[in-house]
């Protein structure tokens, strides 16, 4: 039971006036999850939630729920409800009102009304505030109210999409600690829809990494992070960087002009692959001490640790990420151990 | 605040002398004799007149309801095009508007004649010739033709403002399409409903071209009577203020009542059940 499928979109193609906005997408939800589509502005990430919620019908697909075919059902016959990005209030109503709405419409008895609608208040911290006229309410607390209302129907599954784009950094940080602990109180399905990949990182089990209407990769945030698929995923999670490479052989690979030993293989021989390496795999070195020569271009510090430049005896770019402080100009070996060099395939058209 | 009451104050002069004076004139007149005295003979006169205040009062509100029946979808509707097609629309609507008032009662005159366009189509296969002229519907028709565009444009006007998030909101909580109106749709609109019907039912009820020309003298409404106390050879300006200002406290009672119901319904909206 704990894992089973409560949301399975089968093959959903979207097409907006001619233009193809999803492709093909294939996607279990497994129930009690909390799963973040994440990928940059326009890759359809947004689309694929309101397949979900009802609002978008795909042009070929089908979207299961519980097993059940649901692409001829409205929205309002759904068991999803929404957290909307400009979170949609009704200003006519106050915040009790607002959060009753789901429940008056069903004509549940007053009483009834009453005691949900301060559970949710609870769940969401916002007791005290039910009289208030939601027109006045801070962000954040017009999103609480957002989230309220959308949890009082008791749905299997919350759609939520880039509910903390309009906040503060403070926060939204507070905020994705507080639904994520609403999740794991509620143990409803949050499907989180966010362009900010650290929010991905830091509140998903599962996390489904878009682009161009496509599925790039789905894992757990580490697995995502650490073994990105391709050079897009790389560099849209965390900062990379990507080098052109030659796959010589299997655990070995040649870049910026040698041979790195690799945890890679199954590769062709001599295949062209992109090279991943994270910033802060790099470890900079004494000039004869390092695998690659290079100098100091810039150094940035960013709080916890420095951001550094440093360009190779063939002109690239290694960004670096080190807690010690380097002078720009100065000479310098980096090194990299073969478990943090990561080998990716060729994307087919680059544009990355 | 000091500094922005000097702007206002050409339009408070304009609005005391073009307003108030006359609004006080009126009732002057209304409560004098011909030489000046001071009566409430006027008032206890426009009693006569009742059945002539209550007609007037249905056929505008007849007239009010067919307007925002029509004109509520047409709104709705138009606000929900491309903006190419709105403002073809908008066009349109307002097309008429720029044609003469007298020519436009005119040519539905002529359309409603008992020998008139109507009943000579009519006529070709063999069905009629029907009254139309002269009757509370002509004059009814007349006042719709005449006004629905008062009643759209302030519609239209908050329709195009509406957030259709809400829409999608109430659908998301469960609302069918039924709700969605009652619940997100009217209360959104309500000012613009309020709006096209003061803009509607006040010239309705006191016109009397379109009573004269498509009613005949047989379907006589309180604004011929007030202008027969001008403009006839029994000028009487008291009596016509008398009815005047009845007419207008009639009217401001039933705007207040509109009002009243609607503020209730939103009063119960918003109730906290505790």
């Amino acid at each position: 039971m704990e894992n089973s499928t409560i949301i399975s979109l089968k093959d959903i193609v979207v097409e907006f006036d001619g233009e193809s906005v999803l492709r093909h997408i294939n996607l279990d939800i497994r129930n009690h999850e909390f799963v973040t589509l994440l990928g940059p502005s326009g890759c359809g990430k947004t689309t694929t939630l309101r397949i979900i919620g009802g609002f978008v019908n795909p042009k070929s697909g089908d979207v299961f729920f519980d097993g059940k075919r649901i692409n001829d059902l409205p929205p309002y016959k759904r068991e999803v409800n929404t957290v909307f990005q400009k979170y949609a209030l009704f200003p006519n109503l106050n915040v009790y009102e607002n959060i009753a709405f789901g429940l008056r419409l069903k004509k549940v008895p007053d009483e009834e009304i009453r005691e949900r609608v301060f559970e949710m208040l609870d769940l969401v911290n916002m007791r005290g505030y039910e009289r208030r006229d939601v027109n006045l309410l801070s962000g954040g607390q017009q999103q609480r109210v957002a989230i309220a209302r959308a949890l009082i129907n008791k749905p299997q599954v919350l759609l939520l999409d880039e509910p903390l784009g309009a906040l503060d950094l403070k926060l939204r940080k507070e905020m994705q600690i507080e639904l994520k602990k609403i999740q794991r109180e509620t143990k409803i399905t949050f499907i989180y829809v966010t362009h900010d990949q650290e929010e991905a990182l830091t509140m998903s089990d599962t996390v489904i990494v878009m682009r161009d209407g496509e599925i790039q990769q789905i894992g757990t945030p580490i697995d995502i992070y650490n073994e990105p698929i391709n050079a897009f995923v790389a560099d849209f999670i965390g900062e990379s960087n990507i080098i052109d490479g030659i796959m010589k052989k299997d655990y070995l690979v040649n870049f910026a002009g040698r041979d790195f030993d690799c945890v890679d293989f199954g590769f062709a021989e001599n295949e062209n692959v992109d090279v991943v390496i994270r910033p802060e795999d790099i470890k900079i070195s004494e000039p004869e001490k390092g695998q690659i020569h290079g100098k100091v271009e810039s150094i940035i510090f960013k709080g916890v640790h420095y951001e550094i430049v440093v360009i190779d005896t063939n002109g690239f770019n290694w960004k670096i990420h080190s807690t010690l402080y380097e002078e720009p100009g100065r000479e310098v070996g980096l090194s990299v151990i073969p478990d943090d060099i990561h080998i990716m395939h060729k994307m087919a058209e680059e544009e990355k | 605040m000091t500094k922005s009451r000097y702007p206002a104050f050409p339009y408070i002069v304009f609005m005391a002398i073009f307003i108030v004076i006359p609004l006080i004139m009126v009732a002057y007149f209304a409560f004098t004799t011909n030489t000046g005295e001071f009566t409430i003979q006027n008032i206890i006169r426009v009693g006569d007149y009742v059945p002539v205040i209550i007609k007037s009062l249905f056929l505008a509100f007849v007239a009010t309801v067919i307007c925002l029946g029509l004109g509520y979808p047409f709104a709705y509707i138009m606000s929900r095009k491309t903006s190419n097609i709105r403002r073809t629309m908008f066009m349109l609507i307002m097309l008429p508007m720029w044609m003469n008032f007298l020519l436009r009662t005119y040519s539905w005159m002529t359309i409603l004649e008992n020998n008139g366009l109507l009943n000579r189509f009519l006529g070709i296969f063999g069905i009629g010739p029907f009254e139309m002229i002269n009757t509370q519907g002509a004059v009814v028709l007349g006042m719709v033709y005449d006004y629905l565009p008062f009643m759209i444009v302030p519609l239209y006007t908050v329709m195009m403002k509406m957030d259709h998030s809400l829409v999608q909101a109430a659908q998301d909580l469960g609302a069918d399409p039924f709700q969605v109106f009652t619940h997100v749709i009217l209360p959104q609109t309500m000012q613009g409903i309020k709006t096209g019907i003061t803009m509607v039912f006040v010239p309705s009820v006191s016109t009397f071209v379109i009573s004269r020309m498509l009613g005949g003298g047989s379907e006589l409404m309180v604004g011929d009577l007030i202008e027969m106390q001008f403009g006839s050879n029994n000028y009487n300006p008291n009596l016509g203020s008398a009815i005047s200002l009845v007419l207008m406290i009639i009217v401001l009672i039933c705007m207040s009542v509109m009002n009243q119901f609607d503020s209730d319904n939103i009063d119960k909206e918003g109730r906290i059940a505790i």
